[in-house]
């Protein structure tokens, strides 16, 4: 240290600080390397890389069934999320329409999604600000939500669940009652974290004004979700390209005004009350029917007709094995993940897997932005920005 | 021969009639801490090494002993060793005038309030060294702060007891709680009462002033280097030095070892259970404050230590002489 200060000294009076990446708050393996003026960031310099695992390059080497479980460990705290724009975008190249009910069914998931992503991020960010309490709390309430996951797909995580042409298997007996319950419930639990920061003295002190990106600068950095909307610019492409069945939902989109950490997390504590609001009207209004579309080119057939159908057999054979062909073309396709838009760019050249398959991470764009806020605030304030970015490494490395 | 002994072995005695129970409370410290944290946050805390938990402190005690004593190859090894030591030595040697009850003392000197006073400033010696002599800049970064901390807040905890020393008229510990027998001073001191906690959280390094061990972004500030018993030391000392600011709590404003009413029931109780409570009290906020507010930044608690405190409880003090003054109670009139 005294050495690199002597160094410097003749020019400036800077000296690096190497910021993970094994760091409490670097939010997985992000490393930075901090140009610091005593305790002020002069600069940041992010490294990435770390969690890189050729998950694109993978997918070219997979029938497009198999690709699925690789878009859960992307952003592996929003996983159904990205496996639905995944589906989505297979979905267009076979031109298909999937059964009403399973559209439900993944509306439903994605919003549950949406909740365990933002109790996560809000939580870790308040522990990432020193308060620690929010955090156990929260985290009961992600473990419920997992217990959901289960029960749907047999998996806490890595559901791969969304498959192209509906769900894999219909919702078990009595999950909506147990999802309808803690729908009621879930409300008091936010009202509780709240009550923990919002009005906090202290953790406004440490979050407001601090990391500000204007609208203008959020739009050029190509922010998109609770980032993009903290800064006042209300775009959601579940209102503005409405996919399955959200045109039919009734919800609010909640705009920031500064574009500052404090907004950032206010904007995703009534994200959370929203996805509330949409999770009832979807219980409400699922209809009965089928889950998955009736074309046993691209669904397996029921396992019950394979003991019995040569066709079925063969079918199943065929999915399992050599999968489906998807016709020559390709698609951009994005869903409003809670992170902000995440797109799968796919081309296909019309065999049983994927020509390409180009991954657009919401929190990679986030990240490039980071020197821009943090230049200029003191060390304490890289970890309630890096808190506020909602980042992920499985995402934003692939 | 024995006889030329004897006063050594004596205050030896004392010592460790003091130091011993001092050391039990530390680890029961660390254990009610996780306890009081973990209900608070719905969880349960230790409830495995022993009947719920009890046995904790040790198995954590044990597990630092005998873990390797890890000393970075670019420290300056013997100063890194001997701040730990440092740290938790003022830490212990500050209870020889804290007393008890009213003849539960080991020094009983006049100017102890002085001596404590003292002694917690020179804690902030320990930190900046073991900061120096790690040769780490998270660790350097936290030392920094800690120094600026603890100095800033040792101003307002002295203008604090200097408010108290114009009441009382006398710097020595015993003569304090004596002067509280109709009231205790946390009543008309109410203000500087709230302004000695929240200084005894910041000279403590305590949540939400923990800035120099800030977890998420100094890792764990001046002391992450530290391993094994260097590292129990230092968490030692936190400890001991929370109890030590809640004892000069309680005696500052809450009567030390006198009871809440003088009347039957509460004069039966001996003062020393008294004093006990009255620091479990305090120590409950400590915890308690930590479970539930976020952590200052560093610009921030400057600035509520100098601009705030400060300026208050300075005229604090010429408030309470001027009201002494003016009703002819200054003590010794």
């Amino acid at each position: 240290m005294k050495d690199d200060i002597q160094k410097d000294a003749s020019s400036t009076q800077t000296y690096t600080l190497n910021f993970g990446p094994q760091h409490p708050a670097a939010h997985g393996v992000l490393r930075l390397i901090l140009e610091m003026d005593g305790e002020v960031v002069e600069r940041a310099d992010p490294h990435i890389g770390l969690l890189h695992r050729g998950t694109e390059k993978l997918i070219e080497y997979k029938t497009y069934l198999q690709a699925i479980p690789y878009f859960d460990r992307l952003d592996y705290v929003s996983p159904m999320s990205q496996e639905h724009a995944f589906a989505l975008a297979v979905e267009k190249l076979l031109e298909l329409d999937i059964p009403l009910r399973a559209k439900y069914i993944r509306v439903l998931f994605c919003e549950i999604t949406r909740i365990l992503n933002h109790l996560l991020n809000i939580t870790t960010m308040a522990i990432d600000v020193g308060a620690m309490t929010p955090l156990l709390w929260g985290f009961e309430e992600r473990e419920i939500l997992m217990g959901f996951y289960e029960r749907v797909s047999g998996a806490r995580m890595h559901a791969n669940y969304f498959r192209p042409g509906g769900v894999h298997k219909d919702l078990p007996p009595g999950l909506t009652e147990d999802i309808a319950a803690f729908a009621t419930r879930f409300p008091q639990v936010i009202d509780d974290i709240e009550k923990m920061l919002t009005e906090n003295r202290i953790f406004k002190q440490r979050t407001v004004n601090i990391g500000v990106v204007s609208a203008e600068q959020a739009l050029d950095w190509g922010f998109s979700g609770p980032m993009l909307r903290a800064s006042n610019v209300a775009w959601d492409l579940r209102r503005n390209q409405p996919y399955e069945v959200y045109e039919h939902m009734d919800f609010l989109i909640p705009v920031g005004k500064n574009g500052d950490c404090y907004d950032r997390y206010l904007v995703r504590m009534e994200e959370m009350r929203q996805s509330v609001r949409i999770i009832k009207q979807c219980l409400e209004q699922m209809p009965e029917g089928p889950i998955k579309v009736k074309d046993y080119k691209v669904v397996p057939p029921p396992r019950a007709e394979m003991k019995k159908s040569m066709e079925a057999l063969i079918h199943h054979f065929k999915l399992f094995t050599e999968g489906y062909h998807v016709p020559k073309g390709e698609t951009y396709t994005a869903v409003e993940a809670p992170k902000g838009e995440f797109g799968v760019y796919l081309v296909s050249d019309g065999s049983n897997k994927p020509y390409r398959c180009k991954i657009r991470a919401p929190s990679f764009a986030f990240l490039q932005a980071f020197d821009l806020m943090v230049k200029g605030h003191m060390l304490a304030d890289v970890p309630s920005i890096i808190g506020s970015l909602d980042i992920v490494f499985g995402e934003i490395d692939r | 021969m024995i006889e030329a002994f004897l006063p050594i072995l004596t205050v030896v005695g004392y010592a460790l009639l003091v130091l011993v129970p001092l050391l039990l409370a530390v680890a029961y410290l660390t254990y009610a801490e996780r306890k009081v944290i973990a209900a608070m946050q719905l969880r349960i805390g230790p409830n495995v090494v022993g009947w719920f938990g009890l046995l904790q402190p040790f198995a954590d005690g044990l597990k630092l002993l005998h873990k390797e004593t890890i000393i970075p190859s670019r420290s300056n090894s013997i100063i890194f060793l001997l701040a730990p030591l440092l740290t938790f030595g003022l830490s212990l040697s500050a209870w020889a005038v804290i007393p008890f009850g009213p003849d539960l003392v080991i020094g009983n000197i006049n100017v102890g309030v002085l001596y404590l006073f003292a002694i917690s400033s020179l804690g902030v010696y320990g930190i900046i060294i073991a900061g120096w002599a790690s040769n780490s800049r998270y660790a350097f970064l936290g030392a920094l702060r800690s120094a600026a901390q603890m100095i800033s807040y040792e101003v307002s905890i002295g203008l604090v007891i200097i408010a108290i020393l114009l009441s009382v008229g006398s710097l020595n510990l015993m003569q304090i709680v004596e002067a509280q027998q109709t009231v205790w001073f946390v009543i008309p001191h109410l203000p500087i009462a709230i302004i000695f906690m929240v200084s005894a959280l910041a000279e403590t390094n305590r949540a939400p002033f923990d800035l120099p061990e800030a977890e998420a972004e100094l890792v764990s500030g001046y002391n992450v280097e530290y391993s094994s018993m260097t590292f129990a030391l230092f968490f030692l000392g936190e400890y001991a030095n929370m109890i030590l600011m809640s004892a000069m709590g309680s005696i500052l404003f809450l009567g030390g070892w006198l009871p809440p009413f003088h009347i039957i029931p509460f004069t039966w109780v001996p003062g020393i259970v008294w004093f006990a409570l009255k620091i479990s009290l305090l120590l409950f906020i400590f915890v308690w404050v930590r479970a539930t507010l976020p952590r200052y930044r560093y610009d921030q608690l400057m600035r509520l230590g100098w601009k705030v405190f400060l300026p208050f409880s300075l005229i604090w003090v010429v408030l309470t002489a001027a009201v002494l003054m003016g009703l002819h109670l200054l003590p010794g009139q």
